[in-house]
């Protein structure tokens, strides 16, 4: 036997010493595999989430921009001056439109590829409906913008078919049809999991009943669909919360929204402070959305 | 750029380029440093408003070297308009609602200032970055008027070239940037400077204070401030060089360029321009009434809000 044989003997015999101490040892195994990820859970996601919020009960020198350790209320307080009151809510107000638009949309769509599609068809359309998400989200914006802005494509188009030019770049409604574009597939996906879940034998339990189509779909399918929706809205009204491109690229005049005033808070105003601030709104936000879903018993059939 | 150069950016940077609204606040932050023109042979050649402009001149200490400037020109398209129009009147126009855009910076507000100081004398406005709370309550209220005519306040200058490519709008406030590249695309705009003058932007090259290479730094002016370099600078980004010497090497680079971008241009030209500087408190005329920078920026963020 050579000397190399006999060492790697001698650490398997150390490997199998170890691997039987941590056997015996349950708590140690469980630290040993748990501790990397909830060190990196705990740094990187919920000390930078503290850091952010001491952060937000700061202020900075409004001449030099200096950072004052000292803590102070204003910026809480300032939330509550106008603009952005209206800020706040012009920006929920999109993001509850946005997911309801995809809700409508998708729901059909997902249920006609879980139930109806061959799968084929199926294979298809989830390609179709994931290719955007391998594309830019940037170049998709921008490419919004020549399809919506005046002379662009819709409006060729709507001409050329006798119905007027119809010039709607640069405004709310370009703002929704972007945004309802672009978190679409987050709605699908989700709705698509759900639906292919319920037993095909409640459906047609219900059919025996008597149930019409419209009924099984209220009664039957909605109630069991709905953590899919409570899923997928989470996406496409937290997504929605906190762009700020779109408004940027897509919106006009009124197009400030709360991740809009964040960006300008970090670049022009340098108040980082005031920018920690208001990026807690959204999380507060989501947090009565979430209770709110837990109340409608959203996760009840998790 | 401010907090950058703030929190701790002195010791990583040797220089910072700064325009003239951010300038006074980097000097009085103490993040940069008095400049040694004796080392910056090209200082002598800048246009003389540029050797020692009061947005980077403290008392006779001077902070900075300037190196290019250029005007916020009236730009509108041709087909709207047949002449230039005379006055940034058009720009506040309720005829032109939904085909106006500006840019969307609180430094916007002293547009609108310098407007109001030729066409409302009585509020006594003499220096749009100096504004008193009446002068300034009035120029807000302007732009809150402006607002529902405004089609879109645009970020970037290719947001503003899209917009009169498409004819989406046809009058606004712009750099001289959007207007040689729309025309080099060859649509129908035009810029003009209005009778009320216009506001500019001046940009310096400031030392940092804690620069860890000084010497490098120095060497970074003298050549930026060269003929040659100022004037392909000048050429690329559309912006008018300091230098004096720069004009016959712009022609060379494209022919017509140094007229185009006023580089050659008489010095009731330069005055007709209101540099950009740092709104303070702290008025000219001694008192402590004037509205300073951060008002301006809530203001704005209420004003387009």
């Amino acid at each position: 036997m050579s000397e190399t044989a006999i060492r790697e003997d001698r650490s398997s015999k150390g490997m199998a010493r170890v691997s039987a101490a941590l056997w015996r040892r349950g708590w140690l195994r469980a630290t040993l595999t748990l501790t990397p990820p909830l060190a990196w859970f705990l740094v990187i996601y919920l000390a930078s989430l503290v850091l952010m919020l001491v952060t937000a009960f700061w202020s900075v020198n409004p001449f030099t921009n200096i950072l004052q350790h000292s803590w102070t209320l204003a910026n809480f307080n300032q939330l509550f001056t106008s603009p952005y009151p209206t800020i706040i809510l012009r920006t929920v107000e999109m993001a509850a439109i946005v997911t309801v638009t995809d809700a409508v949309i998708a729901l059909p769509f997902a249920y006609y590829m879980a139930r109806v599609a061959s799968p084929r068809t199926r294979r298809l359309l989830f390609t179709a409906v994931l290719l955007p998400l391998w594309a830019s989200y940037l170049a998709r914006v921008y490419a919004w913008i020549v399809i919506l802005q005046k002379g662009g494509t819709l409006s060729w188009t709507t001409s050329h078919l006798g119905l007027g030019a119809v010039n709607i770049g640069y405004t709310n409604t370009a703002m929704w049809l972007v945004f309802s574009y672009i978190w679409l597939p987050f709605m699908i996906v989700p709705l698509y999991g759900a639906l292919e879940r319920i037993p095909e034998s409640l459906l047609e339990a219900s059919g025996d009943l008597g149930a019409h189509a419209w009924r099984t779909l209220r009664l039957v399918v909605l109630p069991l669909v709905l953590p899919g929706i409570i899923a997928g809205s989470i996406f496409t009204f937290s997504l929605t919360l906190g762009d700020f491109i779109t408004p940027l690229l897509v919106g006009g005049s009124n197009a400030q929204f709360i991740g809009n005033v964040i960006y300008n808070n970090l670049g022009t105003a340098n108040n980082l402070p005031f920018a920690a601030m208001l990026a807690f709104v959204p999380i507060v936000i989501m947090t009565f959305y979430l209770l709110g879903a837990r109340a409608l018993g959203a996760f009840e059939s998790l | 750029m401010v907090s950058l150069m703030a929190n701790g950016g002195g010791h990583q940077y040797d220089l910072v380029s700064a325009s003239g609204d951010a300038d006074l606040r980097l000097i009085y932050g103490g993040d940069v440093r008095p400049v040694n023109l004796a080392l910056i042979p090209a200082w002598k050649d800048l246009q003389p408003f540029l050797q020692s402009p009061s947005f980077n001149t403290i008392a006779g200490k001077h902070y900075g070297v300037s190196f290019e400037f250029g005007p916020n020109v009236l730009l509108y398209s041709t087909k709207t308009f047949k002449t230039a129009p005379t006055s940034w009147s058009v720009i506040y126009n309720k005829k032109y609602a939904g085909q106006i855009t500006v840019p969307d910076d609180y430094i916007q507000i002293a547009d609108a200032a310098l407007y109001l100081s030729k066409t409302q004398p009585k509020l006594g406005i003499t220096d749009p970055y100096e504004l008193t709370t009446p002068q300034f309550n009035a120029t807000v209220a302007l732009l809150k008027a402006q607002h529902p005519l405004v089609k879109k306040y645009w970020d970037l200058a290719s947001q503003e070239e899209s917009l009169f490519q498409s004819g989406t709008t046809v009058v606004g406030a712009a750099w001289p940037v959007a207007v040689s590249t729309l025309i080099a695309d060859k649509d129908a705009v035009a810029e003009t400077i209005p009778k009320e003058g216009a506001t500019g932007w001046a940009d310096s090259w400031l030392l940092a204070t804690n620069a860890p290479d000084p010497n490098c730094a120095y060497k970074w002016m003298e050549w930026m401030t060269t003929p040659q370099i100022q004037a392909e600078d000048a050429v690329s980004y559309g912006e008018t060089p300091g230098n004096k010497l720069a004009c016959p090497i712009m022609d060379k680079i494209q022919k017509g360029s140094c007229e185009g971008l006023h580089a050659n241009a008489p010095a009731s030209y330069f005055q007709s321009l209101y540099f950009w500087k740092t709104p303070l408190a702290t008025c000219d005329n001694g008192k402590n009434d004037c509205e300073p920078i951060q008002n301006w920026v809530a203001a704005w963020t209420q004003i387009i809000g």
